[in-house]
């Protein structure tokens, strides 16, 4: 097995997340974008899992699994946001969200 | 280049292919789709780099969980059918900020790793990754349940604004003057 597939795939795949989040007006888009960088980070855990032989064995999967608990729990609270600024606002373009408060 | 490295370029391709589509398509709808089929493709890399577990809990919970979430809040907040035009900002600091990390990563992991060839381990099976969940990592195990437990309570909290904000409340933070997003 050659490592440097996976890695490969899995820079690709961040870069394409960061410019997904920068790029989409949308905020499920930039949503999509934050899950694409979570799963980069979860394919690099696992590669180094099969390329590091870390003190206690599969350590990288242990990790991997966190992180797609930490994800089902960001997208949760995340899509709770959306759907409030939705009903507030009627639209979830993330560049028309006032920074600051009107008067 | 053996039947492994094979499997992991198709899927790899496939992976990066779909996730391309994801960020440049301009139907909503079929942005999630995509996002189904990339990651399904990184879980099939999983299952050929050994992690077997880690591959079905993440078909059961992205592509089962995350993504139906996703396109929930893609109906519920009533996202055209059609193609939009007005999905995307300016793209130049998107493609030099995505671009730079992209290719820089790519760039230091192939630095370290050139092609060069490693076995791969034992398979990362349920009674393995078990056993090293509840002897090693008990602690953060048990803290990512009550975070768990939290991010649910708060996501309850948030999409329900009734909840700990009487009118008489809201009516008297507004009149001193100090009123805003706190809670």
């Amino acid at each position: 097995m050659r490592p440097v597939i996976p890695y490969v795939t899995a820079a690709l795949l961040f870069g394409l997340g960061v410019y997904g989040v920068l790029r989409r007006r949308n905020a499920v888009l930039v949503l999509m974008g934050v899950e694409l960088m979570l799963n980069a980070v979860n394919l690099i855990l696992i590669t180094a899992d099969t390329t590091a032989r870390a003190l206690l064995p599969h350590s990288g999967q242990v990790f991997a699994l966190f992180v797609i608990v930490l994800a089902a729990a960001e997208i949760g609270v995340g899509l709770a946001i959306v759907l409030q600024l939705y009903r507030m606002r009627a639209s979830v373009a993330v560049d028309e969200v006032p920074l600051e408060e009107k008067r | 280049m053996t039947g492994v490295d094979a499997l992991l370029l198709a899927l790899g391709a496939v992976a990066v292919g779909s996730a391309v589509l994801v960020v440049a398509t301009k139907h909503l709808v079929r942005a999630g789709l995509y996002l189904v089929v990339c990651l399904g493709a990184v879980a099939g890399m999983y299952l050929v780099l050994t992690a077997e577990l880690v591959a079905w809990v993440q078909v059961l919970i992205y592509v089962g969980a995350v993504v139906v979430l996703l396109l929930f809040a893609v109906m519920l907040t009533r996202a055209p059918i059609g193609a939009s035009d007005d999905l995307d900002r300016p793209a130049w600091p998107a493609v030099l900020i995505g671009g730079g990390v992209g290719l820089g990563l790519a760039a230091l992991l192939v630095d370290a790793y050139r092609w060069t060839k490693v076995e791969l381990p034992d398979a990362g099976t349920a009674e393995r990754i078990g056993e090293q969940v509840f002897a090693s990592w008990v602690l953060p195990f048990e803290v990512l349940s009550i975070l768990l437990l939290s991010a649910l309570v708060g996501a309850i909290v948030l999409s329900r604004p009734d909840i700990g904000r009487s009118p008489a409340k809201r009516a008297a933070v507004d009149r001193s003057g100090n009123g805003g997003g706190g809670r």
